[in-house]
């Protein structure tokens, strides 16, 4: 099929406004000088009992309006599991969980309020490692969580600190451990790291006296906001309203609901005042989400043909103090557990695990960079423990169309064949290039990746088409722009399939959940997929209506009818009419009546055909609706005597079904890449007690222009995806699933030693051969 | 609380305004005279995104005081652009209206923009780069950017637009100059 929009490297939409400032992002709003400032209080302990809070010096504190508690918020709140209260009520999970917020005219009085606030705890034993919330006599952080409500597919154990346990059972592995020739183990560890968006988040939230609330926030999510919020409070989805501008990264820390609830419940005090609250750059790092640490134990074998046989994992994801995403980033990590392989013995247990720990959400691959890291260091080792090529033994066992994967669902067509060898080819997988100097030591790494879109089988998209006088087009989507180019795949996909210049199409935004249609949420890399299946149902809407209007008017067929370039044009009798003489104002008929008027095309998609899961084998018919794969090769350098790793090159691989705009695609893989690479040689959150140790940019360190590589290469493959949008499926979240283990593979490659924890950093890489030497 | 008025040239424009004395320049430039370009990461000279020149100079506006900006000049993102000329529109397009600078034309065209949030401030580092060393190799680009965090990009494509405008600009005064008047398109 040939396309004129999609496909084309199309300027970004929104690039021009950001280049000039004029782009506004949340804080940017003005309010005028009705605004008001919220600050919240926080735990200082880990795990408590509140036993007491006096507020009554801060309310006296002059320019302070109003102080809210727990006493607020008795409803709770959660997407998949309402476990957590919107401020603590009679408990504290961990350091910065709210305890109080304080309303008033300027942050600095609302901060000097939160001081005054007296708050009397009881502390209680705390759980800091996820291995440590399996034990029997661990304390527990929900002894409520058998009564807290719970979609159908999240199966929590009350009288434990499990919220989430989802198992694989496939094949016997017990019996085919001894018809391998080789069996490699290994335990790995991934710390908590933080999403670190350049924007931090911010909300403002206006309770009138009507009962109307408006809140304005960064977000991924302005619908889950909107639904979430609403029932957590008691009020009718119909009288909130969430309105969401640009937002200046998010990475997944602003999906769903972390701070925004707050200045809602603030807000409710002081009626008709917005509110505005914004998370400072230290609450970021610990009181939003972080991701998810992670113990993995891997077994894995494989037989002297070069085959995997069979694969136990056990997955302890330490999920923090409460679960927004973590009991599906569990799941997600159970039914992906093989990685892009198809193995016929399975067995899994993936746990998600309360801890003491700040609130683990979802982070830019959702489970996968964090199992990846084990799986395949552990493939890696298994194929040199069989004597195999490390491509070869990938080429040998990677899912392709028409296997049966982990879950029992049949794959359908993929690239990953493809992917690892394009990537072989781009790193010159056969050649080993000496180091720059001779003390130094190169290897070079390969790591392959899988990622389905992780979200309830039923989540959907809406979109709508609307015409202005003179023929340009307003497309309404709810896909947020975070700056993966959003707008711009959709500006292009609405042009493609009605028919016009891709420069007559306008977003409308930003996104207002009372005038914008409908979606789940921006995360899981589905909006390019779902949103624009829903574009392309729309502009089919819209079609059909002018096709009816034009062929009533020419008496023709509708059918025959096509717009091309933004003219109607007959294949039959070969007419033609510019688009926007139908697209508003009615067509004159011979009699002196109209045919005609507005145009509004409407489409939505709903996946309809994921099903449910068995609880005890993880087995089903279509596990999730599809998988995006791809891998990577690294080329580098290590220096003995400081332990520094150099990247000197790292390709990247990935089969997208149909690139809509490919230099975006580029450069989701170089953001991805690199955002890989911070988490494999920088990042990790350090919590001591539970306390965070490096809540600031200077101590937490993510990838500088210094730090990142000078080569690093994208492919694209296209195998089409039957059920994506002009064959497309999503590329957001993938390109960092695969860089950290690949660096570690390069390294394993370069050294010889295997490094079981993330990150990579310079000190352990030198301790570590050191502790070799002896 | 006390409160200073104080003058301060902001894009060419000199003002004057009571401020309180703790008040930051970035809290000064985004609250007081509405210039929202310029952002707010981390108020600790950590990310960056509140980059202006101040006498020429780069700085971390959310550390400078506004009265420490007591009759300076300040150079934000909004005067990048030329304000109040005409650009061209398209048929149906969205009409930009600025010149803009070639540093933000190439930020565009290289595709060195996807949130947007550490743009503003990537600018105007970029441009004092190249005011002072208007030939920088790769290394001089990315040392230069080392206070200027982005999440996003992996600042491949920033690091080609400045070496693009470094060299278009080089083009420029070594040839024929260049009638004033670009026919770039704004934007698209």
């Amino acid at each position: 099929m040939t396309t004129k929009s999609v496909g084309q490297s199309t300027p970004r939409v929104d690039a021009y406004d950001k280049v000039i400032g004029t782009a506004q992002f949340t804080d940017d709003l003005q309010f005028g000088p009705a605004l008001l400032y919220g600050r919240v209080l926080r735990s200082p302990h880990p795990h408590a009992l509140i036993k007491r809070v006096d507020a009554t010096k801060a309310l006296a504190l002059p320019g302070v309006k109003a102080v809210v508690t727990g006493d607020d918020t008795p409803g709770t709140i959660g997407l998949y599991l309402k476990d957590r209260h919107i401020f603590c009520r009679d408990r504290v999970r961990y350091v910065g969980d709210p305890v109080a917020g304080v309303v008033a005219t300027s942050e600095e009085i609302a901060e000097q309020a939160c001081q005054l606030i007296e708050v009397e705890y009881e502390e209680l034993p705390a759980v800091l490692d996820p291995l440590a919330a399996m034990q029997p006599d661990a304390p527990l952080l929900h002894p409520e969580l058998g009564q807290y409500e719970v979609v159908p597919f999240i199966l929590p154990q009350p009288g434990t600190n499990i919220s989430n346990l989802f198992k694989v059972r496939k094949g016997d592995v017990e019996a085919t451990w001894p018809q391998c020739n080789a069996v490699v183990e290994a335990t790995y560890r991934v710390p908590h790291i933080q999403h670190t968006p350049l924007e931090p988040h911010v909300a403002v939230a206006r309770w009138d006296p009507s009962g109307e609330v408006t809140l304005w926030s960064s977000t991924q999510s302005p619908f889950a906001q909107r639904d979430l919020i609403a029932q957590s409070l008691g009020i009718s989805q119909g009288n909130m309203r969430v309105i969401g501008t640009y937002v200046g990264g998010g990475f997944g820390s602003k999906a769903g609901v972390s701070m925004e609830a707050l200045a809602v419940v603030m807000a409710k005090k002081v009626p008709g005042r917005p509110v505005k609250v914004r998370m400072t750059r230290e609450e970021e790092f610990f009181c939003t989400f972080v991701r998810q640490g992670l113990v993995a134990k891997v077994k894995i074998g494989g037989n002297q043909a070069g085959k995997i046989l069979a694969l136990q994992v056990e997955y302890y994801w330490d999920a923090g103090a409460y679960t927004e995403y973590g009991v599906n980033i569990t799941r997600a990590s159970g039914y992906s557990s093989t990685g892009p392989y198809v193995i016929p013995n399975v067995h899994t247990d993936s746990y998600c695990l309360y801890t003491n720990h700040p609130v683990g959400g979802p982070m830019r691959g959702f489970g996968m960079p964090e199992i990846h890291w084990s799986i395949e260091q552990s493939v890696d080792r298994l194929a040199e423990a069989l004597g195999v090529d490390k491509v070869q033994f990938r080429l040998s066992n990677c899912v392709r169309g028409g296997d049966e994967i982990v879950t029992g669902m049949i794959m359908h067509p993929t690239g990953m064949s493809q992917c690892i060898r394009k990537a072989a080819d781009a790193i010159d997988w056969d050649q080993r290039e000496p180091p720059s100097a001779s003390h130094k030591r190169r290897g070079k790494g390969f790591a392959a990746c899988w990622k389905a879109p992780a979200m309830p089988p039923d989540a959907s998209s809406e979109a709508w088409i609307r015409f202005n006088e003179d023929g340009s087009v307003s497309v309404g989507v709810s896909g947020q722009e975070l700056g993966q180019g959003v707008h711009t795949v959709a500006t292009q996909m609405a042009a493609e399939a009605l028919g016009v210049p891709v420069n007559w199409v306008h977003i409308a935004y930003p996104i207002d959940t009372r005038y914008s249609p409908y979606e789940w949420q921006t995360v899981a890399s589905r909006i390019t997929w779902s949103m624009g299946n829903a574009i392309r149902a729309a502009a089919q809407d819209a079609r059909q209506q002018i096709f009816a209007t034009v062929g009533q008017y020419w008496r023709e067929n509708p059918q025959d009818l096509d717009i091309v370039d933004g003219e109607i044009v007959s294949y039959r009798s070969k007419r033609s009419i510019p688009l926007q003489q139908v697209s508003i104002n009615g067509l004159t008929l011979p009699d002196g009546t109209w045919v005609g008027g507005p145009v509004l095309g409407r489409g939505s998609f709903m996946p309809s055909y994921v099903t449910d899961l068995d609880a005890e084998t993880g087995q089903g018919k279509r596990a999730v609706v599809h998988y995006t794969v791809g891998c990577q090769a690294v080329d580098l350098e290590v220096d003995p005597a400081t332990g520094q790793i150099e990247i000197l090159k790292l390709v990247a691989v990935y089969d997208v079904g149909k690139a809509i705009n490919p230099e975006q695609v580029q450069a989701q893989m170089e953001g991805g890449v690199v955002q890989g690479l911070s988490s494999a040689l920088l990042e990790e959150l350090q919590l001591e007690d539970g306390r965070p140790g490096n809540a600031c940019l200077m101590d937490y360190r993510i990838a500088t222009a210094v730090d990142t590589p000078r080569q690093i290469v994208g492919h694209i493959v296209e195998v089409p995806q039957d059920d994506g949008p002009w064959g497309a499926r999503g590329i957001g979240e993938h390109p960092m699933i695969a860089t950290a283990p690949a660096i570690a593979n390069a390294l394993y490659d370069a050294l010889g030693v295997q490094f079981n924890d993330m990150p990579l950093t310079g000190e352990k890489v030198y301790l570590a051969l050191e502790e070799r030497e002896g | 609380m006390s409160t200073h008025t104080i003058t301060i040239t902001v894009n060419g424009s000199a003002e004057s305004h009571t401020v309180p004395a703790h008040m930051t320049l970035l809290d000064m430039l985004r609250d007081t005279l509405g210039l929202t370009g310029t952002k707010n990461g981390c108020s600790a000279g950590e990310c960056g995104a509140c980059t202006v020149l101040l006498n020429g100079e780069p700085v971390n506006s959310c550390m400078v005081l506004a009265v420490e900006a007591d009759g300076a000049e300040v150079f934000t993102v909004e005067g990048l652009a030329g304000m109040g000329r005409q650009g061209d529109k398209g048929t149906r397009g969205q009409g930009h209206q600025e010149t803009l600078h070639p540093l933000q034309q190439a930020f565009i065209d290289e595709g060195a923009v996807q949130c947007g949030f550490c743009t503003p401030g990537m600018l105007i580092s970029a441009y004092a780069l190249l005011q002072r060393n208007p030939t920088p190799n790769e290394d001089d680009i990315r040392a230069a950017l080392l206070g200027n965090l982005c999440r996003c990009t992996g600042y491949t494509r920033i690091v080609q637009a400045i070496q693009k405008t470094a060299q278009t600009a080089g083009h420029e005064t070594h040839s024929t100059k260049q009638e004033a008047g670009s026919k770039k398109e704004g934007g698209r």
